[in-house]
């Protein structure tokens, strides 16, 4: 087990590499100087022009502009936004506990609903319960986030005027604002994932209700819930838990359209804005450190693993 | 049911916002550097309105008006004299006086990565003849030049502060604005606190000014249904009959200062050797293909103007002599045959893939069809047709332009030969003399005269076909009163009150 977790430990730093060389590079295939966007509407003069290269580097091989920017990286520097001149670390603290607070929140809704609601469907197979889970799962499933987004933004902020329409409010400033600002953006994010567990979770205790164990447990007389909870749903979790991980690595790389219709200023937001004011520097940074906070989720996903199934100890 | 429905309010009601003296205003866009010298985008000049005065303003008609500079003088064609107002200082306490102007302008000239330099390059140097006084000599007569201080050019900084601010200067900056500079979340908010020591305290009624920007035009109009904001900028032109049917919401707008327009490749590279680049009559015939009228309907609402002009009606420099032409197919195929090429014609044009851009390239080809014209669209993203235009990767180019107070600020760079963003190197003898003659004539009418010279060649050429002149559209709660609507479209923070 140990020399499991250090292989995947040792597997971390040639991954981070290899993507800041994927990020790198295929930013350069990109069509649109970025010198031409930063220069706004002086991008007819080109001495203007040619100080925003000289200046940002651009005027280097790019070999040379790679190296410049992994060697700070690697002194913990990421450089700084072209656009408005902020240093993309604190760029990346200040999004980091905004697209972390969305996601938790996202992640907690949709394991709220989507588990209980898989366990159920599976529980009472083909009955009523489980043809209403699948229904709403497959609502959950097919829903565009920005349609239902928009369409909440409407009902609730519009109409009914319960909450702000968008923005954001850091917990620390506002406990009750910082939910009222991050509850619907959340609910859209989490009532997708919902339904993917929802579907896991069904399949996985389906199966696990139909081992011989199960069936054992029951034999023995065992109150039903208990042999749902205690034997079958701890089976059942394993998919479950590599799903979620990768859920919740979605959520924590940004969740571009929802943070786009509700004005959260989150990882998805800042990497579409710095896409298309052509701000790489900003673009590498959140891609590098998204791809660092998946590496750990599965990290922590190998872990949890063994917690939850004592058999994978092994050795 | 009930109880639960009742508990549910509870607990909204305790997380709803509190109101207070809050202005809440929503941009299109987020701002970038907040750095006189350095910024570029036309919302940090919405912000800098409330964070930095100038040395002169705009009013609703365009006509220039003291700020920071109460009079000023030419003693002759290449000297301005500027008499500053008394007892106006930073918000670090720093006085404004003459050598802060002097300070401030220089930079603009000689900073490397400056934007301004290219806006008052006619500049030669500032001299400070008193406290108050300054004398900017010039290198050549420039009429534009005041019009450019009334913009990020005459914004004057704070010496101690800037000095001290270095390259961050623009992540915390400190000018002499009504309101001071408090905090910025990158892509969320901007937030400016009023200043006690502003010279003009009595015009300010607000505490605090939060920006926030929200591209998505259907989440802008909720904010401003729901009052999570009080102004917003920019509403598009279908949103305008939602906001009129809500009465807490109110509409106003102003005639702009930009343009849209169809830019032709004459001599950029290998694509101007298309039939339509190389053909005035073949253009004219574009032209003649093409109803404004029904475009602006179609696509805007029939809210924006339409025009043969790089400047609006309200201009001054608006020569009435040029209407835009209704639309004439009996002429536009008699020009085609005319141009003795075979139908139909094919073109292409260049379209940012924004959605109203799009949906007017597709009336257009819809129109120009009927006249014998193939234009296919090529949908690129924004910032890719640029450097696409500036390659002379392009035929055509549907492109518009935020526009500039002064006349020279939309003609000068896209048409005199080899300069800025001709990026279709149109050049032509008459248009560029005329170009220089009316930057460099003082005599509003002597300006006019020049610009009707060069419109008389313009019409024959088309290097450019004007399309419409967009119009403000602000979106406002009706409680926010005081609102000026001027054509930059820059939002003034003086007068307005609750």
């Amino acid at each position: 087990m140990n020399s499991h977790l250090g292989g995947r430990i040792a597997q971390i730093i040639p991954t981070l590499l290899l993507v800041s060389v994927l990020v790198f590079c295929l930013q350069q295939l990109m069509p649109g100087d970025p010198a031409m966007v930063l220069a706004g509407e002086e991008r007819g003069d080109p001495i203007v022009l040619a100080q925003i290269r000289a200046e940002l580097w651009l005027d280097r091989p790019l070999p040379v502009q790679y190296f410049h920017w992994i060697g700070n990286v690697l002194r913990g520097n990421l450089g700084y936004s072209w656009r408005i001149r902020q240093p993309v670390g604190d760029l990346i603290a200040q999004k980091l506990p905004v697209t972390l607070q969305l996601s938790a929140m996202a992640f907690a809704i949709a394991v709220l609903i989507g588990v209980p609601a898989g366990i159920i469907a599976a529980v009472k197979r083909n009955g009523f319960w489980d043809y209403v889970a699948n229904a709403v799962g497959l609502a959950g499933l097919s829903t565009p986030t920005f349609w239902l987004g928009i369409m909440l933004i409407l009902l609730v902020s519009v109409d009914l005027g319960w909450l702000p329409p968008s923005g954001y409010v850091p917990l620390t400033e506002d406990w009750r604002q910082s939910l009222a600002t991050t509850i619907m953006p959340a609910f859209v994010l989490g009532n997708s994932i919902a339904a993917i567990l929802m579907r896991h979770t069904r399949s996985a205790m389906l199966t696990a209700l139909d081992q011989d164990y199960v069936r054992t447990a029951r034999a023995k007389g065992l109150w039903e819930w208990r042999v749902v909870i205690h034997h079958a749903l701890r089976n059942a979790l394993i998919p479950v838990v590599t799903l979620g991980a990768l859920e919740l690595g979605t959520l924590l790389s940004g969740a571009v359209l929802t943070e786009q219709v509700f004005s959260i200023p989150g990882f998805g937001k800042m990497i579409v804005d710095a896409v298309f004011n052509r701000d790489y520097p900003v673009v590498q940074g959140v891609v590098l450190v998204t791809a660092f906070l998946y590496v750990m989720l599965n990290l922590v996903a190998d872990v949890l693993y063994v917690v939850i199934n004592p058999r994978l100890r092994g050795d | 049911m009930r109880r639960l429905l009742l508990a549910a309010c509870c607990v909204l009601a305790t997380i709803l916002p509190a109101a207070g003296q809050t202005l809440r205003i929503a941009l299109r866009e987020d701002a970038d550097i907040l750095d006189p010298t350095l910024a570029r985008s036309y919302v940090g000049r919405i912000v800098f309105a409330g964070l930095c005065d100038k040395l002169f303003d705009l009013d609703e008609s365009l006509h220039i008006v003291p700020q920071l500079a109460t009079a000023y003088e030419w003693t002759d064609s290449t000297t301005l004299v500027l008499h500053l107002r008394t007892g106006v200082s930073f918000h670090d306490g720093e006085p404004l006086d003459a050598a802060a102007v002097k300070y401030s302008l220089e930079p603009h000239l000689t900073l490397p990565g400056s934007f301004r330099r290219s806006e008052i390059s006619a500049i030669d140097h500032v001299e400070i003849v008193d406290p108050l006084t300054v004398r900017l000599v010039l290198k050549t007569p420039s009429a534009p030049l005041l019009t450019q201080l009334t913009d990020r050019a005459g914004m004057i900084l704070p010496p101690v502060a800037t000095e001290a601010g270095g390259k961050d200067f623009g992540l915390h900056p400190v000018c002499s604005g009504p309101f001071r500079f408090t905090e910025r979340v990158a892509q969320d908010r901007i937030v400016l606190d009023r200043f006690p020591g502003y010279w003009n305290a009595g015009a300010i009624h607000f505490e605090r000014v939060i920006y926030q920007p929200m591209p998505e035009s259907t989440v802008l109009l909720a904010n401003l249904q729901s009052g999570s904001v009080d102004l917003a900028e920019r509403i598009l032109p279908t949103d305008v009959a939602a906001v009129q049917r809500d009465p807490k919401l109110r509409i106003v707008t102003s005639p702009a200062l930009g343009y849209e327009g169809i830019t032709f490749n004459l001599g950029n590279g290998e694509r101007s050797k298309a039939a339509i680049d190389q053909s005035a009559l073949l253009r004219q015939a574009f032209e003649a293909a093409i109803d404004r009228q029904a475009l602006v309907e179609v696509v805007f609402n029939g809210m924006y103007q339409p025009t043969a002009q790089a400047v609006s009606a309200a201009s001054p420099f608006y020569i009435a002599s040029v209407p835009p032409p209704p639309r004439d197919l009996a002429r536009a195929r008699a020009l085609i045959r005319q141009a003795g090429v075979a139908t139909p014609v094919a073109v292409t044009m260049n379209v940012p893939n924004t959605p109203d851009r799009t949906q007017e390239a597709e009336v257009i080809q819809a129109m120009v069809r009927e006249a014998g014209f193939d234009l296919k669209l090529n949908l690129i993203e924004f910032a890719s047709s640029l450097q696409a235009a500036t390659r002379g990767e392009f035929e055509t180019y549907l492109i518009g332009w935020s526009g500039r107070a002064d006349p020279d600020g939309n003609l000068y760079a896209f048409l005199h030969s080899g300069v800025g963003q001709n990026d279709g190197h149109y050049a032509n003898t008459v248009v560029d003399a005329a170009l220089d003659a009316a930057r460099q004539a003082a005599d509003p009418d002597a300006r006019r005269a020049a610009y009707t010279r060069m419109w008389g060649q313009l019409r024959q050429d088309l290097p450019i076909i004007y399309l419409h002149n967009p119009v403000n559209i602000v979106g406002l709660s009706a409680k926010v009163l005081g609102f000026r609507p001027v054509p930059d479209g820059i939002i003034r923070l003086q007068g307005l009150h609750p």
